[in-house]
């Protein structure tokens, strides 16, 4: 039961594709990317916002949001428990122990890191561009979808950088999901659980696996940007 | 790659804001579905439990014959004893399944449980290195040999996570009189699992769970160096939360998933629980 047969349990769970594994996947993706795409949808807009805008406290905003960007994700998902939770002010909701708290955890923990890269992008592009759009009468609100297209191609590796911050966490998704097999378990709490039974081999190979499936997803990303890069100039 | 902006692309911006929009609205709605989703499956509880029961496999062996049988899902939750009772004491789950007599006891005395049902046992057993640098091992006597294990301060690797072997631990300490501290008392504040992996590296003794023990696979020069003493024993018990403190709790199919424990087929089940060849619990409802 050594560590060599990490690689072998890895290969293992690929070919043998079990359906129990696959619904893992499935649920670890399904959770992520949800989170990934809300955290942008918040944060693109908020990074620009805080890029462009001269407010009383900007300072501060940038620097607790850059402080964030190292929150622990057992305090973010410790958080997300104590408002959850049935004794919780959103305990009526009964969202405690479900995927979409898992979806909740992982949004405030990633919202951070999609707003400080953002707002570094775009504050250096909103440089280059205040004169030149201020000249054609743009309001400053305006101007923030046009720096966000405009940034797209340098925007996509601050949302890679929340979803590898979102996949590879487990101490937000196992206080709020509460690792239920078929439920809430994804690749990461399966791996801490089979360490904590001692399998280390499949734990690893169950690592291997998030690793090559985090590399197929950026290498995705990467594709589609450098595709999109040439047929648009 | 900064393209330089054109008043053409101004035109765009109320395009690009509608754009935005339906894209927040789809992630939003995408999230509403993951929770309509929860809610439309058919009929669940969620319970509390130790990470004993869960590692050692015994739910994956019991839970589809009762989700057969009844079409109750049980959603199980492994905690340490303590955090169990505390889920169960904010109401985030409709039953607790765990092992700390006392502790359940006063869960039920303080209004949070209904009633405490014994369902089954299983013993603790006292794991060492081979080399069992204290010289305890083959005794029968618990509390001696953890009193040897403080003289001879020899390493020992505690839970130190109030669950319910943690609290057994603590017991033992007290009936050898013991105060545990120092170099060679080593608090690990994790699972059962967590804490044998730790025991087997450093190397040292510890009390774990004979079902934990039995399915842990990383076991290095481990072995059992004390088992078999009446003060071993461990006994779980199960209790419904309590709906009159948590409206919500799903009395019915909570108590439905006790009497099924409780019944000659549900002990059946727990009994017939086998790993490597040993069984793990030994049901005991009265």
């Amino acid at each position: 039961m050594g560590q060599e047969n990490a690689f072998l349990a890895a290969w293992r769970l690929i070919v043998e594709l079990d359906p129990a594994l696959v619904e893992i996947v499935i649920l670890s993706l399904r959770v992520s990317l949800t989170a990934v795409l809300l955290a942008s949808l918040l944060g693109l807009p908020i990074g620009a916002a805080l890029a462009i805008y001269r407010f009383r406290g900007r300072g501060a905003a940038i620097v607790i949001f850059n402080a964030m960007m190292g929150l622990p994700p057992v305090v973010a998902g410790l958080v997300v428990y104590l408002l959850l939770s049935r004794s919780g002010p959103f305990g009526g909701l009964g969202l405690l122990f479900t995927p979409t708290a898992m979806i909740i955890a992982q949004t405030v923990l990633i919202l951070p890191i999609v707003v400080s890269l953002t707002r570094q992008v775009i504050e250096d592009l909103w440089q280059e561009y205040e004169e030149q759009l201020r000249s054609l009468g743009s309001s400053t609100a305006r101007a923030i979808p046009t720096l966000l297209r405009d940034a797209r191609f340098s925007l996509i590796t601050s949302v890679l950088a929340g979803f590898g911050r979102a996949s590879a966490e487990v101490g937000a998704v196992l206080i709020v999901g509460g690792n239920i097999a078929g439920y809430t378990r994804t690749m990461t709490t399966a791996i801490a659980l089979e360490t904590a039974r001692g399998d280390l081999a499949l734990a690893l190979g169950l690592g291997i696996l998030l690793i090559l499936l985090t590399l197929l997803l950026n290498t995705l990303a990467y594709g589609t940007g450098r595709f999109a890069q040439r047929t648009t100039g | 790659m900064v393209k330089h902006t054109n008043a053409r692309e101004f035109n765009s911006t109320r395009r690009n804001i509608l754009a935005g929009a339906a894209m927040g609205l789809a992630g939003l709605s995408a999230l509403a579905l993951s929770s309509t989703q929860a809610l439309a499956q058919e009929e669940f509880i969620t319970v509390a439990s130790t990470t004993s029961t869960e590692q050692s496999g015994l739910f994956d062996h019991i839970l589809p014959l009762f989700e057969e049988e009844t079409g109750i899902e049980v959603r199980v939750i492994a905690q340490g004893t303590g955090q169990a009772l505390d889920t169960g004491r904010r109401g985030d789950a409709d039953v607790v399944f765990v092992h700390a007599k006392a502790a359940e006891e006063e869960f039920v005395e303080g209004g949070y449980g209904v009633e405490r049902f014994e369902v089954m046992y299983n013993d603790f057993v006292v794991v060492g290195p081979n080399s069992d640098p204290a010289g305890v091992a083959g005794s029968d006597d618990v509390v001696e040999a953890f009193a040897t294990i403080a003289e001879t301060e020899s390493t020992f690797a505690s839970r130190g996570d109030d669950s319910g072997t943690h609290k057994a631990e603590l017991a033992l300490w007290g009936m050898a009189d013991v105060e545990p501290g120092g170099n060679w008392y080593r608090e690990t504040g994790s699972g059962m699992g967590p804490t044998l992996n730790t025991a087997a590296q450093m190397p040292a003794y510890a009390l774990a769970d004979r079902g934990t023990w039995i399915s842990f696979q990383n076991r290095g020069d481990l072995e059992i160096v004390v088992e078999g003493d009446d003060r071993l024993f461990n006994q779980y018990g199960v209790i419904l939360v309590n709906p009159e403190m948590h409206e919500h709790v799903k009395a019915e199919e909570g108590q439905a998933f006790i009497d099924w424990l409780v019944s000659e087929e549900g002990q059946e089940a727990i009994g017939s629980y086998e790993l490597n060849g040993e069984q793990l619990f030994y049901p005991n409802a009265s």
